[in-house]
């Protein structure tokens, strides 16, 4: 990937708001090039979505979340996508990532409430064949995600006016 | 009880920086957004901590070398040859200072005899001037313009030179301008340097903050300069450690010797984690073709060009800054002296800049902002000057 596409991404992942004409001058390059980039990045999947980083506790809304570990037991010629692949349909996990160490995948899952979740747990993972066992362990409070702290509010520390 | 009749006559009569008044005037007024700081909003990349927290664990609480650890005077030498082409002996002619300022103080103390006239470039940092009279020598300002991008020329140094100078002060990359010189200007000078028999103080410390093609030149690199140079960086501008100070300073050994006999008596050392940090900086920086400085240079380099374009827009007189973190508008044509301006624009719209008279008398008619701030706020800022702009 092109300098400019990186530099382009960083920006974008600080803040995916601003504005073409803005970008074109922080980055030193033409409107229609930035967009161009932009355009391709959209078109090959690099760029998937715009999203707003929320804080859910500010929000108010009840949810739980979980990280849960899975063991499971590759098959053969599909190692463990196969697996993976049934448990990334389900609504309630936002995110699986295939892990080396003591287990196999790592799941982020998010319910309404806690007996959902582990309704979800165990009756929807569980039970899939080729799931020898799971630990679930559920989000208390979260500090920092995506690299935005969220326990405090960021605060310039410099002097207001030095040499 | 009339404490005049004690104090130094010399030092009472240096005014205070025209900035500390200003930082008095902003400590008033909460929710300022300032583009008066001089310092990079990053924090000290974490591994630049960690190995400085380390070294505490470790119990590395003593005294270094007067000159500083060896360890770190040789990632300095290998630093400055690979960026800069600067060849220094680590044995006898890098020493770490308390921040690059105490190197400038040490030259000029190391240098000037009572009466020794120095040539200083202006708009420049506040403490050039200042430092020349603590060392008993007199301060020559030459008024550089803005039509030629602030860069010193040969004509105007050579105007300045009289049979009393000795040192010329080179501020380049230049705070408060964002100014840099270029190879060919630096040429020239130097033989008005050596015609004359100078020598030069180089402050570099914005060196790794240079956003033109060229790159930074240091006036060092240049055959016969070496000689004549004291030259002087640090890590506050090129790794965001300001706090820590520590810098260098590398000069011909003859030199140095003086230099350090100043530093040793007066200051001891550099403090022992704070060069360990330094040298993590640097050890890093070997190994990764110098990231942590790359990442954050284009992070300045972008609100660098958001902030020369927005002003040019507002129809403000601005010459395009490649260095440092700084904007040095001209504010002539709203009528308000430079000072009147920041006083105003501080009370109606809350947005703190420094006045460019801070930085010498021909810094009248500019203030200097800095781009060193988070990018939403510099937008807000920059709203709320367009903004006052109208209402004058």
């Amino acid at each position: 990937m092109d300098h400019m596409k990186q530099e382009l991404l960083q920006v974008l992942q600080q803040d995916c708001r601003i504005p073409l004409e803005k970008l074109s001058v922080m980055l030193g390059q033409p409107m229609d090039a930035i967009a161009q980039a932009i355009d391709d990045m959209e078109k090959s999947g690099v760029i998937l979505r715009y999203t707003p980083v929320i804080n859910w506790d500010r929000a108010g809304k009840e949810r739980v979340e979980g990280m849960i570990e899975v063991r499971t037991t590759p098959q053969r010629d599909q190692g463990f996508d196969a697996i993976a692949k049934r448990i990334y349909r389900f609504d309630e996990v936002k995110s699986v990532y295939l892990m080396s160490g003591a287990y196999d995948l790592l799941l982020l899952v998010e319910a309404p409430t806690l007996k959902e979740l582990a309704l979800f747990v165990s009756s929807k993972l569980s039970v899939l064949e080729n799931v020898v066992g799971t630990a679930t362990h559920f989000v208390l409070k979260c500090y920092k995600n995506d690299g935005i702290i969220y326990d405090e509010e960021p605060r310039d520390r410099r002097l207001a006016v030095n040499p | 009880m009339d404490y005049s009749r004690f104090l130094n006559a010399s030092v009472s009569a240096v005014p205070k920086s025209g900035i500390r008044k200003f930082f008095d005037i902003v400590q008033t007024m909460p929710g300022a957004i300032s583009l008066g700081v001089g310092e990079p909003d990053f924090v000290t990349p974490y591994h630049i901590r960690n190995a400085a927290i380390d070294s505490l664990l470790d119990g590395e609480t003593q005294y270094t070398s007067n000159w500083g650890k060896a360890s770190l005077r040789k990632e300095i030498a290998y630093y400055l040859e690979h960026r800069y082409g600067l060849t220094y002996s680590p044995v006898n002619e890098i020493l770490a200072t308390v921040g690059a300022s105490e190197g400038i103080d040490l030259a000029l103390r190391a240098i000037l005899t009572p009466g020794d006239e120095v040539v200083v470039p202006e708009p420049s940092f506040v403490s050039y001037c200042p430092g020349v009279v603590f060392a008993g020598g007199v301060p020559v300002p030459i008024v550089t313009d803005a039509d030629n991008n602030f860069m010193l020329t040969a004509e105007a140094l050579k105007a300045a030179i009289t049979d009393k100078t000795k040192v010329l002060i080179m501020p380049y990359p230049n705070n408060p301008t964002g100014g840099i010189i270029d190879r060919e200007s630096l040429q020239r000078l130097r033989d008005v340097i050596i015609q004359n028999d100078l020598l030069v103080i180089s402050d570099e410390i914005y060196a790794e903050l240079t956003y033109s093609q060229q790159g930074h030149i240091s006036i060092a690199s240049l055959p016969g300069m070496r000689e004549r140079t004291v030259y002087i960086n640090g890590f506050s501008k090129a790794f965001a450690m300001t706090g820590w100070r520590i810098g260098y300073a590398c000069a011909p050994a003859p030199l140095m010797d003086s230099m350090v006999k100043i530093h040793q008596y007066a200051i001891m050392c550099a403090p022992m984690q704070a060069q360990v940090a330094a040298e993590e900086a640097l050890k890093r920086g070997r190994e990764d073709n110098y990231a942590d400085i790359a990442l954050m240079r284009e992070s300045y380099n972008q609100r660098r060009r958001l902030m020369f374009e927005s002003f040019r827009k507002m129809g403000l007189k601005c010459f395009e800054p490649l260095g440092a973190f700084y904007v040095f508008p001209s504010i002539e044509k709203t009528g308000l002296s430079s000072e009147e301006f920041c006083e105003r624009l501080l009370k109606e719209k809350n947005v703190a800049c420094v006045p460019g008279t801070a930085f010498g008398a021909c810094g009248e008619g500019f203030i200097r902002c800095c781009y060193a701030t988070a990018l939403d706020k510099l937008t807000v800022a920059l709203e709320r000057i367009d903004e006052f702009l109208q209402t004058l």
